[in-house]
């Protein structure tokens, strides 16, 4: 067991990990912070996608010494302290882009990353975008009419919600 | 959506915002594997790599010996226990009931599919039960696999199960008694369209993977399981009554915030009846998570059919009789659902939207070393709708004459109708949702559409397809004349505090339907308050008092029924009470916006006084009713409901490499009444995501050896962003369901019903444009298979 050390959502966090533990697993079982899920083990759904340093990443896909010393961010830290949904958490609500919500911690993690380098992608650059997020539910259209209205498009065109 | 409804602030119509939402978004969610039981343990399952054999030896003390490791279990320790049952028992053509075989929670002597359970290692880790699996010694006799359906059923075909017949599990024919009319009515035909074609296996692949967490409390006796199901009380009844033999009132089984289903977590599995068990013998919670790997071996699989469909014409195109021939994949073992899948879920729904007077459908469901098949988003009728639409869809190729067109004419335009197959459809419009799908799929534009494709150097294809299906499952006592082993009704009890707030709990359960918001804004409706003052509780057999779970579009139907009856119980006693407070006849008081007030006075009371008068009696008529305003319903429908719809595909095809893109995608569905608008787009376009990924891109493949080929998501393509387009939907038409107190139809299986061969009409007539003589492709159709179709 070996000490990892690193900032997760802006508070310190630390705990004893093996050679092969999962970022992912640090954060859900050492941690206790349960809403980064976990969806495959082939590295494909992205329901595991948290920040490092500021960059989406699969956190099924890296150690968690790996992230010794690094910046995380996860779903937990995304809404204001007093519980106000963020841009991307509240367009998610309002365009019901999300149904059983397993899938939605990554996607509302890699909408964020796109629109940090891209601030107002096209339908296109999102879909293309979210190759790696895999939704069983909403067959993409909701989430895609969200990112689109977090980043601040006009939606009202697109068929219903 | 049309104005009328997007207009509605709150209550029945209302596009209410998701409550569920807020806890999904900010990472507080409760599913299964965020559950940590004290002392809990954990275990992992030796699971067969082989199709078909014999275990010869399974040596585990070595494994036993390992760090962590707490005990191992293999099928000798489950000799005393039942085997995992099935819910339903159909009767062959002949009066035979079906071959059920034994399926035991770990293989005892045979293993019969990859994946198959053998051994269960406890421990105090996950790694560590994970290591000590790898270092049991196995000795596995291979015997040969049946995988084919058709090589299964030939002669001297080995046997799946030794102490079965064979591997047919039933000889299935519906109506028996119309086979012959069929049969004369096409040798009278003036033209008969055939098709072969396979309804192809999927995986449901919610995006959660199964867990069950089994804990067990020595100073009561009583066991608990946590799981990821769509009906944790069928599971209690399957697992208590039919595996472990605990008594209900000594198990609680919770489905907590549950990650997708799609009816791959309507069925009880090994894991679950595991996990109980062990909890009790080893006096620890026990928890198993599956990987994604290990869901594609476990999970029961969906659709996987074989047919042959037949569809005969007189002289003026109208459809005079249909006949289908159908092998169905059981796979190893008999899931719990399996057997009514393609019988009573399919064989009902073969007229369709159309006014055939004569079907005869058989079906030879099959026994294979593959893992079982059981339900899936549509369940029989997904397959029932592709057969139909296809053969619909090449009769209208050979006549020459338009598909839109041959469908309209042979539309049922008169209810009540009832069916050459049994069911009784009490309203629909198929000529409306036709009219609708037209004007929104803009049909007139696609010459215009299909030029511009062409310029581009693309093939350009539009599709078109009706379907019908039946929800709201089901009539108990009509199924339980088909075989079904359980009632189907629902219950709710309503409770309302005495602050007026109402805590409603309901055996539906939502795992990602969104009842949490919809089914508020019913009740909110009917007592006229802010439906935040309604909350709901799920998904736990220690609340709502018997619950028969989400699937086949029923939770609004049934569900939403038994709690707008116990909702109607609390009115009338609400009322009763409210009478005695402003001294007037209980026939007087009327409810309006949450204020009860007498007839043609002004005198009134406000929900909340009423609520509060009850228990609070200072002022009651205790004499005539009891203090206290709870109450209880359970509803069970007196039929089906009948959503129905039309959808239309537009594709443009790769010449060069067979590629296949959806360039647009529209559904006009009929589900009666609304609650929620919002939620019900959202189940289409789900349904028609995961429609498309059928006929486009998922297959699950095993080779001939029973070896799975498509074991995880490197070799099963599920359909992502890019696949699909903006999905225009709409479902204005609305005739409302005649028996249920909402007049709802449901909507959760739609999309997945109606959109397969809607990509697969517009796939071929695209190749047809470019002189191609295609007639039908299977699904998935990949850029290969395609190609390969351009090429022939
Ligand atoms: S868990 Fe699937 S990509 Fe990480
Ligand atoms: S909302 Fe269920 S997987 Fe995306």
């Amino acid at each position: 067991m070996t000490k990892v050390t690193m900032t997760v959502n802006g508070k310190a966090a630390s705990g004893e990990v093996e050679g092969r533990t999962l970022l992912v697993s640090f954060l859900r079982e050492t941690l206790g912070m349960t809403g980064t899920h976990v969806g495959c083990d082939t590295s494909q759904c992205g329901a595991c996608v948290v920040h490092v340093d500021g960059k989406a990443v699969k956190s099924c896909a890296m150690l968690a010494l790996e992230a010794e010393g690094a910046e995380v961010a996860t779903i937990e830290g995304q809404a204001a302290a007093d519980g106000t949904l963020n841009t991307i958490q509240a367009a998610f609500q309002e365009h019901h882009g999300l149904q059983c919500g397993f899938c939605t911690p990554g996607m509302v993690m890699s909408a964020a990353a796109l629109l940090k380098d891209n601030p107002k992608p096209s339908e296109a650059e999102i879909r293309h975008y979210l190759e790696g997020n895999l939704c069983r539910c909403t067959g993409y259209h909701n989430i895609v009419k969200a990112i689109m209205a977090a980043s601040g498009q006009d939606v009202s065109a697109i068929a219903a919600e | 959506m049309p104005k009328d409804i997007d207009a509605k602030e709150s209550g029945i119509g209302a596009a209410s915002k998701r409550r569920e939402d807020i806890r999904f978004l900010s990472g507080t969610g409760n599913y299964t594997d965020d559950i940590n039981l004290n002392g809990q343990a954990y275990v992992h399952f030796l699971r067969s790599d082989v199709a078909h054999g014999r275990i010869t030896s399974i040596e585990t003390a070595e494994a036993a010996a390992m760090p962590g490791v707490l005990r191992i279990f293999t099928g000798a320790d489950f000799e005393g226990v039942g085997s995992i049952p099935c819910g339903w028992q159909v009767t062959d053509r002949f009066g035979e009931v079906m071959q059920e075989p034994a399926h035991p929670v770990l293989a005892q002597g045979k293993v019969r599919h990859v994946g198959d359970p053998i051994a269960a290692v406890v421990a105090e880790t996950a790694e560590a039960a994970r290591d000590a699996a790898e270092a049991i010694e196995l000795d596995i006799e291979e015997l040969p696999a049946v995988v084919d359906m058709k090589a299964a059923l030939a002669e001297g075909a080995p046997k799946v199960h030794d102490d079965l017949t064979s591997n047919l599990c039933y000889d299935w024919g519906f109506v028996e008694d119309n086979k012959a009319a069929v049969n004369a009515a096409f040798e009278a035909a003036a033209h008969v369209t055939s098709l072969e074609l396979v309804n192809n296996r999927l995986v449901a692949n919610p995006m959660e993977p199964r867990v069950a967490v089994g804990d067990f409390n020595r100073a009561t006796g009583d066991s608990t399981l946590y799981t990821t199901s769509q009906n944790p009380h069928v599971i209690r009844l399957l697992m208590g009554a039919f595996v472990l033999g605990i008594p209900e009132h000594k198990l609680r089984v919770v489905a907590p915030d549950v990650g997708g289903g799609f009816g791959s977590k309507i069925f009880h599995y090994a894991e679950e009846a595991f996990c109980t068990f062990a909890a009790k013998a080893l006096n620890r919670a026990v928890k198993w998570t599956s990987s994604r790997s290990e869901a594609f071996m476990s999970d029961a699989h969906g659709r996987d059919h074989v047919t042959k469909i037949e569809l005969a014409l007189d002289a003026d195109n109208n459809f005079t009789a249909l006949r289908t021939d159908t092998l169905a994949n059981m796979g190893a073992y008999l899931s719990t659902f399996a057997p009514s899948v393609p019988t009573w879920l399919h064989g009902t729904l073969m007229a369709g939207n159309y006014k055939t007077p004569l079907i005869y459908v058989n079906v030879k469901a099959v026994f294979t070393n593959t893992v079982p098949v059981d339900a899936y988003r549509g369940a029989g009728r997904p397959e029932a709708t592709f057969q139909l639409e296809r053969v619909i869809d090449k009769a209208a190729l050979e006549l020459g004459v338009d598909p839109i067109a041959l469908r309209r004419q042979n539309f049922i335009t008169e209810f009540p109708y009832a069916t050459p197959v049994a069911v009784e459809y009490d309203t629909g419009d198929y000529v409306a949702t036709m009219d609708k799908l037209e004007e929104i799929a803009d049909i007139a534009g696609f010459a215009a559409r299909r030029a511009e494709s062409e310029r581009a150097g693309k093939l350009r294809g539009l599709g078109v397809n009706c379907y019908i299906e039946a929800c709201g499952i089901a009539p108990s006592n009509l199924v339980g004349q088909l075989g079904a082993r359980a009632g189907l009704y629902e219950s709710a009890t309503v409770r309302v505090n005495a602050t007026g707030g109402i805590v409603v709990m309901t055996g539906s359960h939502s795992h990602g339907q969104g009842h949490e918001t919809s089914f508020p804004q019913v009740i909110a409706s009917m007592i006229g308050i802010d439906e935040n003052m309604v909350e709901i509780e799920h998904g736990d057999t220690n609340n709502a008092p018997m619950g028969m779970g989400t699937y086949g579009s029923r939770s609004l139907a049934v569900g939403g029924s038994a709690m707008v009856r116990a909702t109607e119980k609390i009115i009338a006693k609400a009322k009763k009470i409210a009478a005695h407070l402003m001294e007037a006849a209980d026939a007087d008081i009327e409810l309006k916006d949450g204020q009860f007030s007498v007839a043609g006075t002004d005198k009134s009371v406000a929900w909340g006084d009423v609520t509060l008068a009850a228990y609070v009696p200072h002022n009651y008529p205790l004499e005539e009713i009891e203090p206290g305003l709870e109450e209880t319903a359970f509803y069970d429908p007196s039929n089906f409901t009948y959503p129905s719809g039309a959808y239309a595909c537009e594709v443009e095809v790769d010449p060069e490499t067979g590629k296949v893109s959806i360039a647009r995608f529209a559904a006009a569905d009929d589900f009666g009444n609304i609650v929620n608008p919002m939620i019900v787009d959202g189940q289409v376009h789900g349904g028609i995501g995961q429609g498309i990924g059928q006929a486009l891109l998922e297959g699950c493949v095993y080779d001939e050896n029973g070896q799975l080929l498509s074991a995880s998501f490197m070799d099963y393509a599920m359909p992502r962003a890019d696949d699909v387009p903006f999905y225009e939907v709409d479902h204005s038409c609305q005739t409302p369901c005649t028996h249920n107190p909402l007049g709802v139809k449901g909507c959760g299986e739609a999309g997945a019903i109606g959109s397969p061969p809607a990509v697969v009409n517009a796939v071929v007539n695209a190749l047809r444009s470019a002189g191609k003589d295609v007639t039908h492709i299977d699904m998935p159709l990949s850029p290969a298979r395609v190609w390969a179709a351009m090429q022939g």
